[in-house]
C-alpha cells in the first residue's frame, strides 16, 4: 500500500539532491536547476499532505501560489544571470567576487 | 490485490524516473545534459501529482515547468555560452563536505518522517479537482491571487529590464 511516507522519501531525496545542486556546482544555471528541485519537493509534499490528511484543497491551492513564485524566481534569476555573464563574461560563481573586500 | 499492485507499480516507475533523473541533474558533467535530465524530473513529480489525485496540478506542472521554466533554462544555458563551446562542463565545488551534508540532511528526514505517526484520515475517493480549485481561487483566496498577479507581472517587467542593453 502506498502510504504519506513513500511521497515524503521521494520528496527528501528530492530536496536533498537540489541542495547537492546548490552546494557543489560552479554554474549559476545548474545552481538555479537545484533551487527548482528544492521547489518541486516543497510542492509534492503539500500535495501529498493535501491528499494523505486534509479533506480540502488547500494543499493544492498553496502549491499553484509556489508554482507562480517559482515561475517569477526563474525569469528574474536568469536575468541577473544573464547580465552577470555580460559584465564579467562567465557563469562561474566563484568568479563573481568583486564584493569581495 | 490486483489494483494495489497496479498502484505500487505506477508509483514505483514515476518515483524512479523523478530521482534517478534529479541524479543525473546535479551530478551530470554536462550541462546540456542537465537540462534534458530536468525534464524527465517535472514529468515524474506531475506523474506523482496525477498519482496523488491532483489533475489540475499535473497538467499545470506540464505547462508551466515544462513548457516555460525548462525552456527559459535551456535558453540561460545558451545565452551564456559560446556557441562552438559544444562541451559544456560543469565543474563542481567542494564535492565531498557537500556530500557529507546533503547526506546527513536526507538520513535526518528520513529517520524523522518514518518515526512520526502520522495522522492519516480517511481518503476521500479521487474526484477531478479544477472546478472546486477555480472555485477556491475566486472565493476563499481572491486576494493572494491579486497579489501572485501582481508578482508576476512585476517580475516579468524587472527580468525584462535587467537584461536589456544599455543604449550608449
Amino acid at each position: 500500500m502506498i502510504g504519506l511516507s513513500h511521497f515524503l522519501i521521494v520528496s527528501a531525496a528530492l530536496f536533498s539532491l537540489g541542495i547537492m545542486a546548490v552546494f557543489a556546482r560552479k554554474n549559476a544555471v545548474n545552481v538555479l536547476m537545484g533551487v527548482e528541485l528544492i521547489l518541486n519537493s516543497a510542492n509534492l509534499n503539500l500535495v501529498a499532505f493535501s491528499r494523505f490528511s486534509a479533506h480540502n484543497l488547500d494543499g493544492q491551492i498553496f502549491v499553484i501560489f509556489i508554482i507562480v513564485v517559482a515561475a517569477a524566481e526563474a525569469a528574474v534569476g536568469l536575468a541577473i544571470i544573464l547580465s552577470m555573464y555580460r559584465i564579467i563574461k562567465s557563469v562561474n560563481l566563484d568568479r563573481a567576487d568583486t564584493l569581495k573586500g | 490485490m490486483d489494483k494495489n499492485l497496479l498502484a505500487q507499480i505506477v508509483f514505483y516507475f514515476f518515483a524512479t524516473m523523478t530521482i534517478a533523473s534529479a541524479v543525473v541533474v546535479v551530478f551530470a558533467r554536462n550541462l546540456i545534459r542537465s537540462v534534458f535530465a530536468l525534464l524527465f524530473t517535472f514529468f515524474g513529480v506531475a506523474g506523482l501529482y496525477a498519482f496523488l489525485g491532483a489533475d489540475f496540478l499535473a497538467a499545470t506542472q506540464m505547462v508551466i515547468y515544462v513548457g516555460g521554466i525548462l525552456v527559459l533554462l535551456l535558453f540561460g544555458v545558451m545565452l551564456t555560452h559560446k556557441l562552438y563551446d559544444l562541451n559544456l562542463k560543469s565543474e563542481t565545488y567542494q564535492f565531498f563536505p557537500a556530500l557529507l551534508v546533503v547526506v546527513i540532511v536526507f538520513s535526518m528526514l528520513t529517520t524523522v518522517l518514518l518515526r512520526t505517526q502520522w495522522h492519516s484520515g480517511v481518503q476521500s475517493d479521487v474526484a477531478p479537482t479544477t472546478a472546486a480549485i477555480g472555485e477556491l481561487l475566486m472565493k476563499d483566496y481572491i486576494l493572494p491571487f491579486e497579489v501572485a498577479s501582481i508578482l508576476l507581472l512585476i517580475a516579468l517587467i524587472g527580468a525584462a529590464k535587467i537584461v536589456r542593453r544599455r543604449s550608449e
